[in-house]
């Protein structure tokens, strides 16, 4: 599934990286702690937190994270919004909280990564 | 550790100010567009740029001023960030996994988790932290080019 097919899906809307949609995503990562996302996430990751300041674009660029998703309806700062653009990286919003979100896209095959 | 005195193919000096969130990540941008444009393999630069940003955000978090030197030698990358600051008093335990001194401030924004000192050892082939309470920080770290495969 590409990042376009999942915010069709779920009803997700793209606020950055309208161009860059069709990557495949591998997998996906919740965390709104950085350096554990820059630990743990994998290249073409969705990254789901409630982060919103321009640095979440940072680590998604640093990791080649698919795209990022905003959860709880929290909304991109602008200077993230402008970043998400330069740097290429997608940037979606949902008005449903992580908990949910993550379980719904669990349930159509995105899942994450096993430590056991 | 490998000196970067001889055959330094490119140096470029980097200040950063301390408590500035938000141009956070821009040095480690451009360390990461430098080394693009020098046409290394992604994996080498992802590890480098991770690392860079870490030492940035850690300047960033707790330090007044602090500055960030990239090195390219035919072996290996270096980079080197010295910091005017509070220092670490003991850095065996800020180099624990989940150790942290991050404010509140720092915390809302996603920071301070306890991990970016560990994710510039994981990321990096050698590691060198001193401190000095109440002066600053030295960290040094090296990412050699011949342990990188191609992805």
């Amino acid at each position: 599934m590409t990042v376009f097919d999942i915010a069709k899906s779920f009803g997700l809307e793209t606020r950055a990286g309208k161009d860059h949609l069709h990557e495949e995503v591998t997998g996906g990562y919740a965390s709104d702690l950085l350096s554990d996302v820059i630990a743990h996430s994998r290249k073409g990751n969705l990254w789901i937190t409630i982060q919103t300041h321009p640095n979440i674009v940072a680590v998604a660029a640093m990791k080649e994270l698919a795209g990022i998703i905003l959860t709880g309806g929290r909304e991109p700062d602008p200077e993230a919004l402008r970043k998400a653009e330069e740097e290429g990286i997608p940037i979606l919003v949902s008005p449903v909280f992580t908990f949910e979100l993550v379980g719904r896209l669990y349930q159509k095959g995105i899942s994450g990564r096993s430590p056991c | 550790m490998a000196e970067a005195d001889e055959n330094i193919r490119f140096h470029e000096m980097f200040h950063i100010e301390g408590g500035n969130f938000t141009n956070a990540g821009a040095i480690s941008s451009q360390v990461k567009k430098i080394l693009k444009g020098a046409g290394f393999s992604s994996k080498l630069i992802r590890r480098t740029s991770i690392a860079a940003f870490e030492a940035e955000m850690n300047v960033i978090c707790y330090a007044n001023q602090g500055n960030l030197s990239l090195f390219i030698t035919p072996n290996f990358l270096k980079v080197v960030v010295k910091d005017e600051g509070i220092g670490i008093p003991d850095v065996n335990l800020a180099m624990s996994e989940g150790y942290s001194t991050a404010n509140e401030k720092i915390r809302e924004l996603g920071f301070g988790a306890g991990m970016g000192l560990s994710n510039i050892k994981k990321n990096t082939d050698e590691m060198i932290l001193t401190s000095k309470p109440g002066q600053g920080t030295h960290l040094e770290f090296i990412v050699y080019l011949d342990q990188q495969a191609n992805e």
